[in-house]
């Protein structure tokens, strides 16, 4: 009970902080408004929120979905195939020193002010860290599980899929984890540079505005958002895996 | 069995690890149908001999009287149960089976044997357990079923019930003596004992380069009694013989 009551009670206690500083220093509502101000934006603009809500959702999902399949892919080919390795892994090693946000403005260019650009700039910042985790754990499957395959007279087709892969899992689950909360960066980033739907389209034009409530409704719906899917993917990761036990709290 | 098991003959011109040479014109010989037992301290290379035999390691010529190949006849049974933990008890009995890819109408046939030889190591009904809710002795059990499920003539064993309370160890040695007669063994251990137990010819082995000391034969048939007085007197001189070795006086 606790573990759900603490959290509420510290953000509740944070709320209330900003409210008193909001109180007592009188900063213009265009400067920071008050929590009160955002809750009664969050319930008369609703329908406004819920309709930039679901263009922002579907890209990140859409995103998140072909970034880790390319992830997935690419870490097998990557162990799978000695050359794949050697020619791809220092271009893909050294692709991500590219900031992604400086990619956006040509992303918008060549895939337009819609949806494919924002999808884009989610897969581009969901691939890497898929693929890299996932090409980890299938490097680093317990030595002795392969020498006994290898006793068994297993062909690599079988090892990789029967023993390397799900050994992997783990490892894939912790990718997947850090793509999930990577993946509202890249769309929102997208929906920055040029757009005409979603929370950072709404979030930039009523920062322009000086609608500053809407802005942190904005951000508020965005965090609900980026917190459910952190915790849907993290729910999957254990179906995923559930042999994996947890590991036991120590404090 | 399906096959006679072959006597082995074993010699290898030299191995080294950098600048420490493990072995130097080296031969040993595996009688047919026995078990022969290699007692050591930790770190005289008796995992490496064995991983050489196995063919995990390359550098030593290994014949079988009948000049048959090695390769699919050759079982292996480490320290460590290597169970696949995604895998129920079953179906890390089946893993040669399934790494080896099973016909769809001998499925259900493979699942009946290994319930018949998870029932044979005592393990009865626990064929659709995993193996984080079985106890260590119940998962060298599955191991030990998995390499009887395998059938093959030669097994090689490292160590296998060194992680093991005396109590589950002296169960294990009784029924691994019964299951594994009649297939040319060799089993690595540092318990002399156990080697007394089990073997049917018993050599320490020590040095660097390494080198086999006289063999003993324990009398009778394995598994031994470990009580008996004529045991306990051939132990006590194996102890000797151990602690006389030059690694042993090292540590």
């Amino acid at each position: 009970m606790t573990r759900v009551l603490a959290p509420l009670v510290t953000a509740t206690g944070l709320l209330a902080v900003w409210q008193g500083i909001v109180v007592a220093t009188g900063v213009p509502p265009y400067i920071l408004p008050p929590p009160i101000a955002v809750l009664n934006v969050l319930v008369t603009r609703y329908e406004l929120l819920l309709h930039h809500f679901w263009v922002t959702a579907f890209e990140i999902l859409l995103g998140f979905v072909i970034g880790s399949g390319l992830g997935f892919v690419s870490a097998l080919c990557l162990v799978s195939f000695r050359r794949a390795r050697l020619w791809l892994l220092p271009v893909l090693v050294a692709s991500q020193a590219l900031p992604v946000f400086a990619l956006a403005p040509l992303l918008v260019l060549w895939l337009g002010y819609g949806m494919a650009s924002k999808v884009g700039m989610a897969v581009l910042i969901i691939f890497f860290p898929v693929t890299s985790a996932f090409s980890d754990g299938l490097r680093r499957t317990e030595p002795g599980w392969l020498e006994l395959a290898r006793s068994m007279d297993a062909g690599g087709r079988a090892v990789l899929f029967q023993i390397r892969l799900p050994a992997a899992l783990p490892a894939l689950g912790s990718g997947l984890r850090v793509a999930a909360s990577v993946a509202p960066i890249g769309a929102v980033v997208g929906e920055w540079v040029g757009s005409s739907a979603g929370l950072g389209h709404l979030m930039l034009q009523a920062n322009a505005r000086m609608q500053i409530d809407l802005m942190f409704a904005g951000l508020f719906t965005l965090a609900v958002m980026a917190l459910t899917l952190y915790f849907a993917v993290d729910w999957g990761v254990r179906l995923l895996v559930p042999w994996q036990s947890e590991t036991v709290d120590h404090d | 069995m399906r096959e006679p098991a072959p006597s082995l003959s074993v010699y290898m011109d030299r191995f080294a690890y950098g600048d420490t040479v493990l072995f130097r014109d080296f031969r040993m010989r595996l009688e047919a149908g026995r078990c022969t037992v290699l007692l050591g301290p930790s770190g005289c290379g008796k995992t490496t001999l064995l991983r050489l035999i196995a063919g995990a390691l390359p550098g030593a010529s290994v014949r079988a009287a009948d000049d048959a190949p090695l390769p699919g006849r050759i079982a292996f049974m480490a320290q460590q149960d290597l169970l696949l933990p995604w895998l129920t008890a079953r179906d890390n009995v089946m893993l040669g089976y399934r790494l080896r890819g099973i016909p769809r109408r001998q499925r259900s046939a493979l699942a009946r044997q290994a319930e018949t030889i998870l029932a044979v190591v005592g393990l009865a009904g626990q064929g659709n357990a995993r193996p984080a809710q079985l106890s260590g002795g119940m998962r060298q059990r599955v191991a030990l079923a998995r390499t009887l499920m395998e059938d093959r003539p030669i097994v090689l064993m490292d160590e296998p019930f060194s992680a093991l309370d005396a109590i589950t160890r002296y169960r294990l040695q009784e029924l691994a003596a019964e299951l594994l007669a009649e297939r040319t063994a060799l089993l690595v251990t540092h318990d002399p004992l156990e080697a007394l137990r089990l073997g049917h010819a018993v050599y320490v082995i020590s040095g660097e380069p390494a080198r086999l000391g006289p063999v003993t034969v324990p009398l009778g048939a394995p598994p031994r009694d470990p009580t008996t007085a004529r045991l306990l007197r051939l132990q006590a001189e194996l102890i000797r013989e151990l602690a006389g070795s030059p690694a042993a006086v090292a540590q």
